[in-house]
């Protein structure tokens, strides 16, 4: 293990280290604006320039190895003087709109500038062509901002892979963008979200949806409802400076309700609801493969991550019939509510205005697919993100931290532990075990405290087996049958599993894909900024959040129980094939 | 694998009509035998990139996006290489390809007035083809010959210590090179 010195205070580091790992092991700051945690650095922004005794000229901390021995300053005049000369130029050609900028509060350039002391800008003259994107329903991008830094190009090819940016022209011309520097819609691009939540500017944002909810709820003829993902509960927090994975359930309601929402509701519910169908499907399709030894697409995958589905439908759609037909707990929940909520109040679809709360831009885009108006009218109206609910909350002038806890309205704001674990990758896995194991043995799933312990967490693929005895008469053809289950997280590793399915070299039965890296609680459209520290919190966070409560699995759920008895009659009966379930088709991925 | 047709390079297909030109497809077919050559070579976007531009004159979209498929690079990535290089086109570029050396060495020797001199003659700017898709006008940065400096390229021909007065001369030769083809054929 090589010995280095940082700022003369000596430090032991691993071999494969760079001078950022070593400096960040001794408490040491160095400011990063490319650098991408877990991948491989490009050292193209400059900022982490450091002093190494007897080099020529300063390096990229990011990008360069330690050396035993190796003496490195990171806080002296010349250190200082390069890395203000770097952030001014970038400041020279930046059109922040400073001013009015909705990064203007944690924009990552604007903290840099001022903790190098920089007070102007030396560096005058042209300026780049600027170009605002307004192309997708999700996403906004305005070149003006842009500071190529680059991290989205990474985390579009790298995490999710799907490269539809990337930097086009050179030097001065450069700009981030799709092929040509088209627009967002001209490409494949899964509206996922995760440049906009990487971005240390503004240069990326979600399309901004505030207004028209607040245009909404002060429209008398409206009723407007609101649902919550369950992943918004554990992150709305760090928008009110609460330490990620600080649980604020009670608040969020108590803040939807002093917003104006006629009833606050859980996406939960629906939660709870697709484990039912998804569940029966899963079951339904084992049997057609296993008793009537008929074709039948497997292994199954899940649908409820709309990024996902148009991953599939662009760069997969040999797949298409191994998803899962079930809508997400999103949209099944818009459906619901304007025809189930609606006519029990007595409101009319159209009255009715139904708001998402959701971790995720690709949620936006979801919404308005022709395929979700099964009310007959647009199910969903708007969805807005974790952070522009931290916004709205605040623009209303509402006190936050001081809130009282609120509980959710009934019926389609009850749910169970279930529910809240699909913010959660391996969640929605672990859910839907928890149903079917009980289901088919009569018997309580097995795993300790109703968990899976290996297909939780962040490695990017995760498996698991079981095999299943004392089966139920109904069932009995399960008898001994080894379930196996994957779960991916992060498109590329997706990408990776369907690979070796394709391949012949991977088999499952069922399997969970989630967009973001460690589930919806890393969504495009949560608080920033997001790493793996994070990630774990809010994961652990929505553990704990299911261990409180007493229903802990989906089919317990009263009021889905009643829903089924009411209206729906059975899983995957007639109504539930309307308003619950849908249909993909193949996209044109050039 | 999605083999998209490639629109008619219309300069030299109906200028020529002859029986020497491949046809697109015959072209596509040599592209995607040079790729199968890169099969397991990593990095090798960039010559083939240069076989397609060889092929096809210049790099129109749908190859592009045939290269993307095939190779498994985004294309935004491969757009993103093309244009980041001003050795690759994406519009049809004239028979004679003329690219003026900006290089240090050349800008200071007079290269800009050679660049200015060449404009002005065939009544192109930078990026352009002249009307009769004689002449394509270019800047490169640099072509490693900086003793020779100002220097510019015709086709694969160096020219050196070119001096502005006699570009008009320069170009008359090339365009009596095509009229010479062009009578031989007729």
């Amino acid at each position: 293990m090589p010995k280095i010195f940082v700022n003369n205070k000596e430090v032991e580091v691993a071999a494969n280290a760079t001078i950022l790992d070593a400096a960040r092991l001794v408490g040491v700051q160095i400011p990063t604006l490319c650098y991408y945690e877990g991948k491989a650095p490009i050292g193209a922004c400059r900022v982490c320039l450091v002093e190494v005794e007897g080099a020529r000229t300063l390096v990229a901390s990011c990008s360069t190895p330690v050396i035993d021995g190796m003496k490195i300053h990171t806080n002296n005049q010349r250190v200082r003087e390069a890395r203000r000369t770097v952030v001014e130029l970038i400041l020279s050609e930046h059109e922040g709109s400073c001013q009015y900028c909705t990064r203007s509060e944690d924009c990552e350039l604007k903290e840099i500038a001022s903790h190098l002391g920089i007070e102007d800008i030396h560096y005058k003259g042209e300026k780049p062509v600027v170009h605002f994107d307004n192309s997708t329903p999700a996403l906004v991008r305005d070149s003006g901002k842009c500071i190529k830094c680059r991290r989205c190009v990474t985390v579009c090819a790298e995490v999710q892979g799907v490269g539809a940016l990337f930097p086009q022209n050179r030097g001065y011309k450069t700009m981030i963008g799709p092929a040509f520097a088209m627009d967002l819609d001209s490409v494949a691009c899964v509206q996922c979200g995760q440049c906009a939540a990487i971005c240390p500017v503004g240069a990326i944002q979600e399309k901004n949806d505030i207004d028209k909810v607040w245009a909404a709820l002060e429209d008398k003829t409206k009723h407007v409802v609101v649902q919550t993902a369950p992943a918004i509960r554990a992150a709305l927090g760090e928008c009110f400076d609460y330490p990620p994975g600080t649980l604020v359930t009670g608040k969020m309601v108590t803040a939807l309700r002093r917003i104006g929402f006629h009833s606050v509701f859980d996406t939960n519910f629906t939660a709870d609801l697709t484990i039912i169908e998804e569940g029966t499907e899963l079951l339904m399709r084992l049997k057609k493969a296993l008793v009537e030894k008929q074709p039948v697409s497997l292994p199954m995958f899940t649908s409820c991550s709309p990024g996902w589905i148009k991953f599939a439908e662009y760069y997969y759609p040999e797949f298409l019939p191994n998803l899962s037909s079930c809508k997400s707990p999103q949209q099944m929940f818009g459906a619901l509510a304007k025809t189930y909520y609606a006519t029990q109040n007595g409101i009319k679809p159209e009255d009715m205005v139904v708001v998402s709360i959701m971790p995720c831009t690709a949620k936006k885009f979801e919404a308005q697919r022709p395929e979700m108006n099964s009310s007959g009218v647009q199910d969903v109206d708007y969805v807005l993100t974790t952070r522009e609910l931290g916004f709205m909350i605040e623009s209303a002038g509402i006190d936050f931290r001081n809130l009282e806890d609120g509980t959710m309205d009934s019926p389609l704001g009850i749910s169970t532990g279930a529910a809240d674990i699909f913010a959660n990758t391996g969640g929605v896995m672990e859910a839907a075990l928890r149903t079917v194991y009980e289901l088919v043995t009569g018997r309580e799933f097995p795993g300790a405290d109703l968990r899976l312990g290996p297909v939780e967490g962040l490695a990017g693929i995760k498996a698991a087996s079981l095999v299943i005895t004392g089966t139920v008469p109904e069932w009995s053809f399960l008898e001994n049958v080894e379930v196996k289950v994957a779960v991916a997280h992060g498109l590329a590793n997706a990408a990776n599993l369907l690979d070796q399915i394709k391949a012949g070299k991977a088999n499952y039965h069922f399997i969970e894909v989630m967009t973001c890296t460690g589930g919806c609680i890393g969504g495009g459209g949560q608080p920033r900024y997001t790493d793996d520290s994070v990630r774990m919190a809010r994961i652990n966070a929505i553990y704990e959040e299911d261990a409180g409560k007493k229903l802990r699995k989906s089919h317990t759920n009263p009021q889905v129980k009643k829903l089924y008895d009411e209206f729906l009659k059975k899983p995957l009966g007639e109504k539930s094939h309307h308003l619950l379930h849908t249909h993909y088709h193949e996209r044109d991925k050039n | 694998m999605n083999t998209q047709a490639v629109k008619p390079q219309d300069s030299k297909s109906s200028s020529a009509g002859c029986v020497c030109q491949p046809t697109e497809e015959e072209m596509l077919r040599s592209l995607d035998a040079v790729i199968d050559g890169f099969a397991k070579t990593d990095g090798a976007l960039i010559p083939i990139l240069q076989t397609a531009q060889n092929l096809f004159g210049y790099l129109p979209k749908t190859v592009l996006k045939h290269i993307s498929l095939r190779l498994k690079i985004p294309y935004s990535e491969v757009t993103g290489v093309v244009t980041f290089y001003s050795f690759f086109s994406t519009v049809p570029r004239g028979k004679h390809v003329v690219r003026v050396c900006l290089g240090t060495a050349c800008y200071v020797r007079g290269g800009k007035e050679v660049l200015e001199a060449f404009k002005k003659n065939l009544k192109i700017n930078v990026g352009e083809t002249t009307p009769d898709r004689m002449f394509s006008l270019e800047v490169g940065r640099c072509f490693g010959a900086c003793g020779l400096a100002p220097v510019a390229m015709i086709n694969d021909d160096v020219h050196q210590r070119v001096k502005s007065a006699k570009i008009r001369d320069l170009i008359s030769q090339y365009q009596r090179e095509g009229e010479d083809v062009k009578e031989a054929r007729s």
